[in-house]
């Protein structure tokens, strides 16, 4: 099977930083790959270079068979980006959020209008879609996020803490709707979380970050059986391979402030 | 150590052979009226912008303006000094708006949005243009208030239909081209605190350093130079032309150097753009 994700020796550093160092790894269509790490880790790093925002210093990345630096206009149309912050206009309806994205996108008359509709209905904000979105709750936020960045039926969808600040009952449904997508139009999706238990669940095959490194991959099961304990579970894994180190340099307050910041907007 | 460093220029994509040129013309197009058309929808939601942005012009043309028309302190070529003045503050009140514009762009990379628009296949200028256009719309309504406020107060313009019309449209060039300025800007810099300390910065030399309020002759030397490379003078002067004095002679330099920068500061910004997520 042709992996539709091909990731080659990925290298990148700030200043003298270095952020992501030689990772590797591909996704195969219909797949769910987890990204899992400590903050500072280098997952959102990586999710930048895959998703044409940010050039990599070394090393290649390749979506559907294009090149993310050479052709990233290529690249650009067979994916869909959710970054971890609020990226919905509050400003706007639901449907005003999806009816600019499917002009962006070029979709024009019956057609856009079908689609916006279907994806709306698919997410159950149908009901809600003449409202402003700064009314909406933080599951419904996400899950008109994931609408938009699936309008063109991408062939796959980037996912930055999906469900960062969401209480359970939302994540659930943001779940559940992603795993329907995936399903439905066999999107490969790779996601960056913090809840090993979610990993757990969701994630087809996982990789876990270390300072820039790709320190494991394999199912969840592989990861955890490898542990030699029949009792182990994602959160021992995760332990294991990340050291049980307090977090000292990873997350900057940068960082630290966005997540905060969503999980207040969202909560 | 694979050394993958790409040949291509940041916000360049090497497309196939099937994006014909016309094809691509008439998507960016569509892509800059799209981005335009969500300011609008925003303003349409909550228009309170509109009207604070109002307050500015309206004192400074009824202070500033009632004051300083009872000086007489230079020669306004024979009109009266708030019709002087008035396409002064429409171009500074553009200004204004557009060049503090930048700042959104800063927000909308806190906030994730403008991330979500680079992985999009949109075409970089067009995510330029767009936003820039969007300054427009903001100047078309300054326009409007300026003009409504000219004729309560009685200022005495010239209302030809057709040079309202125009100075609408150099009033959206000139936001374009200062929005696109400050695009640039706003790529510089990165955060909101260094904008708005720039912004400040830039703002009032550009104001005082044109013909918005005086005529260039009374200035010394070394401000003529900086009124002549200001592209505000130039926004000033077509404006002055068509509202108050009719002599529009020099409307293709005008136009011109306006068009110039704004072409030159959107090739600039597009190529920036994408680095303000670096």
């Amino acid at each position: 099977m042709k992996a539709i994700v091909r990731v080659e020796q990925l290298q990148k550093s700030f200043g003298g930083h270095v952020a992501v160092n030689g990772v590797s790894f591909s996704i195969d269509a219909g797949e769910v790959f987890g990204l899992l790490g400590p903050n500072g880790a280098g997952k959102t790093t990586i999710v930048r270079m895959l998703t044409t925002l940010l050039r990599p210093d070394g090393g290649r990345a390749l979506i559907c068979g294009y090149d993310t630096c050479r052709q990233a206009g290529r690249v650009r149309q067979c994916i869909g980006y959710v970054p971890q912050a609020l990226s919905a206009d509050g400003t706007l309806t639901g449907y005003e959020n999806m009816l600019i994205f499917a002009k962006l996108l070029g979709l024009k008359g019956v057609e856009r209008e079908r689609r916006i509709n279907d994806m709306l209905h698919f997410m159950q904000l149908d009901d809600a879609a003449g409202r402003l979105v700064r009314n909406y709750s933080g599951g419904m936020v996400r899950r008109l996020e994931i609408s938009q960045a699936v309008l063109h039926y991408p062939r796959v969808l980037f996912l930055d803490e999906p469900t960062v600040g969401l209480d359970p009952v939302a994540r659930k449904g943001v779940w559940e709707k992603l795993e329907e997508l995936r399903h439905t139009y066999r999107m490969a999706i790779l996601l960056t979380t913090h809840y090993m238990e979610e990993a757990d669940t969701v994630c087809n095959r996982v990789g876990i970050l270390n300072h820039g490194e790709m320190v494991a991959t394999g199912t969840p099961l592989e990861l955890k059986e490898k542990m030699g304990d029949p009792a182990a579970s994602m959160d021992d894994v995760f332990t294991h391979y990340t050291g049980n180190q307090l977090d000292t340099e990873g997350g900057s307050y940068r960082e630290l402030r966005q997540v905060r910041r969503t999980s207040r907007r969202l909560g | 150590m694979n050394s993958g460093r790409c040949a291509v220029p940041a916000g360049v994509s090497v497309e196939g052979p099937a994006s014909a040129a016309g094809g691509v013309i008439q998507r960016t197009l569509t892509d800059v009226l799209a981005i335009a058309e969500m300011e609008v929808r925003k303003l349409r939601h909550d228009p309170t912008e509109l009207l604070t942005r109002a307050v500015q012009p309206v004192l400074w043309l009824l202070i500033f303006g009632q004051a300083f028309s009872r000086v007489r302190a230079f020669d306004t070529g024979g009109v009266a000094y708030q019709a002087f003045m008035t396409p002064g503050i429409l171009s500074q009140s553009v200004m204004f708006i557009a060049i503090f514009f930048g700042i959104s762009i800063i927000w909308e990379k806190d906030m994730g949005v403008l991330q979500k628009f680079l992985a999009m296949p949109i075409p970089r200028v067009a995510l330029v243009l767009g936003k820039a256009l969007a300054a427009g719309v903001r100047a078309l309504s300054q326009a409007a208030i300026v003009f409504l406020l000219a004729a309560l107060i009685g200022v005495p313009l010239r209302w030809h239909p057709v040079d309202l019309l125009s100075a609408a449209g150099v009033a959206i060039l000139g936001a374009v081209t200062f929005a696109t300025l400050s695009m640039i800007i706003a790529a510089l810099v990165k955060t909101r605190e260094r904008f708005m300390g720039i912004g400040q910065l830039l703002t009032m030399p550009l104001f005082f350093a044109s013909n918005a309020l005086y005529p260039v002759s009374i200035m010394p030397d070394w401000l003529r130079v900086v009124a002549a490379v200001n592209p505000l003078s130039y926004m000033v002067d077509f404006l002055r032309g068509a509202l108050v004095t009719g002599q529009l002679a020099n409307w293709p330099l005008d136009v011109g150097v306006l068009l110039a920068a704004c072409v030159a500061f959107t090739i600039i910004a597009t190529y920036l753009y994408p680095q303000v997520v670096a």
